[in-house]
């Protein structure tokens, strides 16, 4: 009896759809990782690794520098800087939140014929290049923008007030341009959800708040799960809003890359904040993935 | 918690959205050369980025990448969507999966000074790379825009109907014209959606871009941010506007078709049960006499 | 139903195949013959390995061991679409993007006929399953009913071999089930084709197949025409799966060549035909509901065939009720009665009956 799984030998077709996203993005994405690992720990540019190691005197040695990484955690600059993106991304997330819940909900609650056009207002923004939304602020906190000048010609100041490159500009900019990105997966779970389950509560004795808050909320949850993971990830490593519209006071680790990069052009320097960011980055994202399909695998197998 | 409190929120929640590009667009027509200080109405702004040489370069060059960057990466990730759906193990599936993921999860100033840093080892290494303008933009773009295509796609290939595809094959069907004449034409419209995304992410791109350009070469998103960074420009107010004009166009088509769609794609299926019902009656009705 | 027609008995032989997934056995070790031009109905509830075995006849799952006979070749190792057997999907699998005529001709074109074969071919479907009008519809565009008739039509359309069906009557409502059912099996005799089909309905195997397999936990357990299996059930599981049945636990008390009698808990039971065993070894007497007659007097002879208790629930369905009697054991007894006349008294709930029944209605269960 010939095995069988031989002869369904998968063919050439399968491995070309595998092969070729693959290999490009670990020949683009990967591999450069690679290579700034490797210039983080020289002091020169370079791809191979082969330069790392010497051979002299039938002695074998290998040339690490490490003094990027230790700057890095004595000087408690980066390490503040990191703490305060994550900050500034965490309040990110949370006003977003705040303020898009509510907004996805009762979008989700208006007439079936007006919801189309709702989420067509929503998707608008979306759309629009997020450069151009940051700019449109800069007009508006500026110390001659448009609210100031408003404020002064209805005399109801004197001077104008300072708005701009503070840390609630900043997170001005950044809950406008990322609001859109909570509503939508939000909105988009809470339309699906079943509206039997709000007569049920309510036929069982709950009032709308209880229903709400026992029945509502658990079901978004992965909406809202999905919703701030598209806002938190994404804002820890912005750097277009916190120079727009950001200031001194507003350290974030996007900032701080591109400044090492382009004004010190201490390239083995901006390698090492680069690994260590993804290292710090990664490392609490795969934890998370690893719970999350451990508790689906538990929830799904019925 | 309805009605009142409900719309009043919803409406301070879109006049927040809407209020900045209004002011964007109305300023866009102000006479003066400042910003923010009404001087009365002019189109001259636009008559200006007609003839400006530098914004009009960038943004040829930015289309270029777009188009490019958008088909390159429907392609690849296409192909990596249908792999992580059909082919449920393989050598290597967790890696893969990995770097389907990972591009979406790194900031951009990372990846962009990576592969930066990459293209410069290169050039010192084996002298490719060595001019870096369009085709290092793009090759940026498309590693990260084939993981969101990737995922749009993925979304669409879990939720059709697989014995669609085993019915082809039952047909006599070999893999690959299974997928151009089956799964292809039902998919289409999430390739459209991931080529819409992917482009509109590569045309706004400023970061990765600002790494990867080199001397001569711009993108319009880096014209605009280096035009901003220096203070308030009325051009970058007309630029705004054509743009939102433009996007709101496309999202008001796309809306009304897919709603148009929904509609006529409803009254079939009406109109076909209500038919198969009547075909009962008349057969019940029949078998009665 | 109809007898077999002539051909060959081992059109189709399944020979010790089996199929696991990770720790479970989907198929084990399954043989089976089937007859050319014959409706062959695998029967038996989800996880029973029916389905599976269909998958792996159409070729969308591979054997662990095991082979695949058509007409003496073996056709295991052949991906899908170089088989010559066909499939009707439980959920039809018509393709939206495309029209009922384009659905029909989708096969034939890849097989390369030429055009003026293909629009005949689709016309003789068309007309075959009475779906002419609707040739250049769209499956969103027809109803439950019809978009099942071009499943089969295209199913049809390359005349193959083999038909498969998964569970064809599973998606459509109970009145079009029945009208389906008839139209169904004799479309499907009229072209002559021999067809595996799948289903987990007793009564959509019963009345459309030729013969039937029961199948359990990936084995088969018996096969044969649908009377043989309900009349002449080969273990307690068949018996019990096909329709109603009393079981009675019991031992052998006597044995001869033309009869024997068990002797249960709750009575004596003569049956008119020996069966060669020992006595004393442990037996189940099956007998089926509608075999069973009820009377309110005692019959002749109460020492065996006849059972005493109460009426304790009564079913109404119209053409017959069915009783549940409480024996004088506490077992309850299911017995199935036409209701012959208009206006005879239906048993009330509580009345004394005795239940007989005739020695040839039972069947001895070793199993």
């Amino acid at each position: 009896m010939i095995a069988f799984k031989q002869r369904w030998r998968h063919g050439w077709g399968r491995r070309v759809v595998i092969g070729v996203p693959f290999l490009f993005l670990v020949l683009f994405f990967s591999a450069p990782f690679l290579v700034v690992f490797r210039i983080s720990v020289s002091d020169s540019i370079g791809v191979r690794f082969q330069d790392l190691l010497a051979w002299t005197d039938g002695t074998l040695t290998l040339r690490l520098k490490f003094a990027n990484y230790l700057f890095l955690t004595s000087d408690p600059v980066y390490i503040l800087t990191y703490m305060s993106s994550i900050g500034f991304a965490g309040l990110n997330t949370i006003i977003c939140l705040i303020i898009g819940y509510p907004f996805a909900y009762f979008m989700a609650r208006s007439p079936a014929a007006w919801r189309p056009a709702l989420l067509m207002l929503v998707s608008l923004p979306f759309w629009t290049s997020y450069l151009l939304r940051v700019y449109a602020w800069k007009g508006l906190l500026d110390d001659d923008g448009i609210i100031n000048n408003l404020l002064l010609w209805l005399h109801l100041i004197d001077t104008p007030i300072r708005m701009m490159h503070t840390a609630r500009s900043m997170m001005v900019g950044m809950v406008y341009t990322y609001l859109p990105f909570m509503i939508l997966p939000v909105y988009a779970n809470l339309v699906k959800m079943d509206t039997r389950l709000l007569e049920a509560a309510a036929d069982l004795g709950a009032g709308p708040l209880t229903t709400f808050w026992r029945v509502t909320v658990p079901l978004s949850m992965p909406g809202i799960i999905a919703g701030s993971m598209l806002v938190l990830i994404p804002s820890i490593g912005e750097y277009v809003i916190p120079e727009l519209l950001g200031g001194p006071s507003t350290l974030m680790i996007g900032r701080v890359l591109w400044d090492e990069f382009f004004r010190n052009v201490d390239w083995s320097m901006a390698s090492a904040v680069a690994v260590s960011m993804v290292v710090l980055i990664l490392i609490p994202l795969a934890v998370f993935n690893h719970y999350q399909t451990r508790g689906a695998g538990r929830s799904g197998g019925a | 918690m309805n009605s009142v409190f409900g719309r009043v929120w919803l409406a301070f929640g879109y006049a927040f959205l809407y209020i900045p590009i209004a002011t964007l667009i109305v300023f866009s027509f102000n006479e003066s050369r400042m910003v923010t200080l009404w001087g009365g109405f002019s189109t001259h702004w636009y008559h200006e980025i007609l003839h400006d040489a530098e914004l009009i370069d960038a943004f040829l060059t930015s289309l270029k990448i777009a188009l490019m960057t958008a088909t390159a990466s429907v392609v690849l990730g296409t192909m990596a969507a249908f792999a992580l759906v059909r082919y449920r193990s393989f050598f290597g599936r967790t890696v893969f999966v990995a770097h389907i993921n990972a591009p979406l999860v790194v900031p951009e100033v990372i990846t962009g000074l990576s592969l930066l840093l990459f293209f410069v080892a290169c050039e010192k290494a084996f002298g490719m790379f060595s001019e870096r303008g369009i085709v290092t933009i793009w090759i940026g773009h498309t590693s990260i825009c084939t993981c969101y295509a990737a995922v749009v796609i993925q979304s669409r290939l879990l939720t059709m109907d697989k014995s669609l595809e085993e019915a082809a094959m039952d047909l006599g069907c070999q893999p690959l014209q299974v997928f151009l004449l089956v799964t292809l034409p039902l998919i289409m419209q999430s390739l459209v959606s991931a080529w819409l995304l992917t482009f509109t992410i590569s045309l706004d791109d400023v970061v990765t871009s600002s790494f990867l350009n080199g001397p001569g070469v711009s993108t319009l998103p880096i014209v605009i941010f280096a035009r901003a960074r220096l203070g308030l420009n009325p051009t970058v107010n007309a630029v705004a506007t054509l743009s939102v004009v433009v996007v709101s166009i496309g999202v008001l088509a796309g809306s009304l078709w897919m709603a148009r769609n929904e509609r006529r794609r409803a009254q079939e299926q009406a109109a076909a049960y209500r038919e198969g019902m009547q075909g009962i009656e008349l057969g019940i009705s029949k078998a009665g006499a | 139903m109809q007898p077999n027609a002539a051909g060959d008995a081992n059109f189709l032989r399944v020979e010790r195949l089996t199929k696991r997934f990770d720790e479970v056995t989907a198929v084990d070790e399954v043989t089976l013959s089937i007859a050319r031009g014959e409706i062959f109905a695998l029967l038996g509830s989800s996880g029973s390995g029916k389905s599976t075995l269909l998958r792996m006849l159409a070729g969308f799952e591979a054997p662990d061991s095991g082979s695949i006979f058509l007409q003496g070749v073996e056709i295991s190792g052949l991906r899908p679409y170089d088989r010559p057997i066909n499939m009707m999907f439980q959920s039809y699998a018509l393709f939206p993007h495309l029209t009922v005529t384009e659905n029909i001709a989708f096969g034939l074109k890849r097989h390369g006929l030429p055009r003026a074969r293909i629009a005949e071919q689709v016309e003789r479907m068309l007309t075959l399953v009475q779906l002419k009008p609707c040739a250049r519809r769209k499956p969103h565009q027809l109803s439950g009913g019809q978009q099942q008739r071009v499943a089969l039509a295209r199913s049809l359309a390359l005349e193959p071999k083999l038909l498969l069906l998964d569970e064809p009557l599973a998606a459509l409502d109970r009145k079009l089930r029945e009208q389906t059912q008839f139209e169904l099996s004799n479309i499907i005799k009229r072209v002559g084709v021999t067809c595996v089909m799948v289903t987990h309905d007793q009564e959509e195997a019963m009345t459309m197949a030729d013969r039937m397999a029961v199948m359990s936990s990936g084995q088969v357990l018996q096969v044969g025409r649908p009377n043989e299996i309900y009349e002449t059930p080969n273990c307690r599981f068949v018996a019990d799966f096909i329709g109603n049945v009393n079981l009675f636990d019991g031992t052998l008390e006597e044995d001869e060549t033309d009869h024997c009698i068990v002797a249960t808990p709750h009575g004596r039971f003569y049956i008119g035909h020996g069966i060669t065993g020992v006595l004393g070894q442990s037996l189940t007497v099956a007998l089926r509901p509608e075999k069973i007659e009820l009377q309110i007097e005692p019959p002749a002879d109460t020492s065996v065939n006849c059972l005493h208790g109460r009426v304790a629930e009564r079913a109404y369905f119209g053409a017959s009720s069915l009783y549940r009697i409480q024996l004088d054991t506490g077992m309850r007894l299911q017995v199935s009665v036409p209701n012959t006349e208009r206006h005879s008294g239906l048993m009330a709930v509580g009345s004394e009956v005795y239940a007989t029944c005739a020695p040839d209605s039972m069947v001895v269960l070793t199993q």
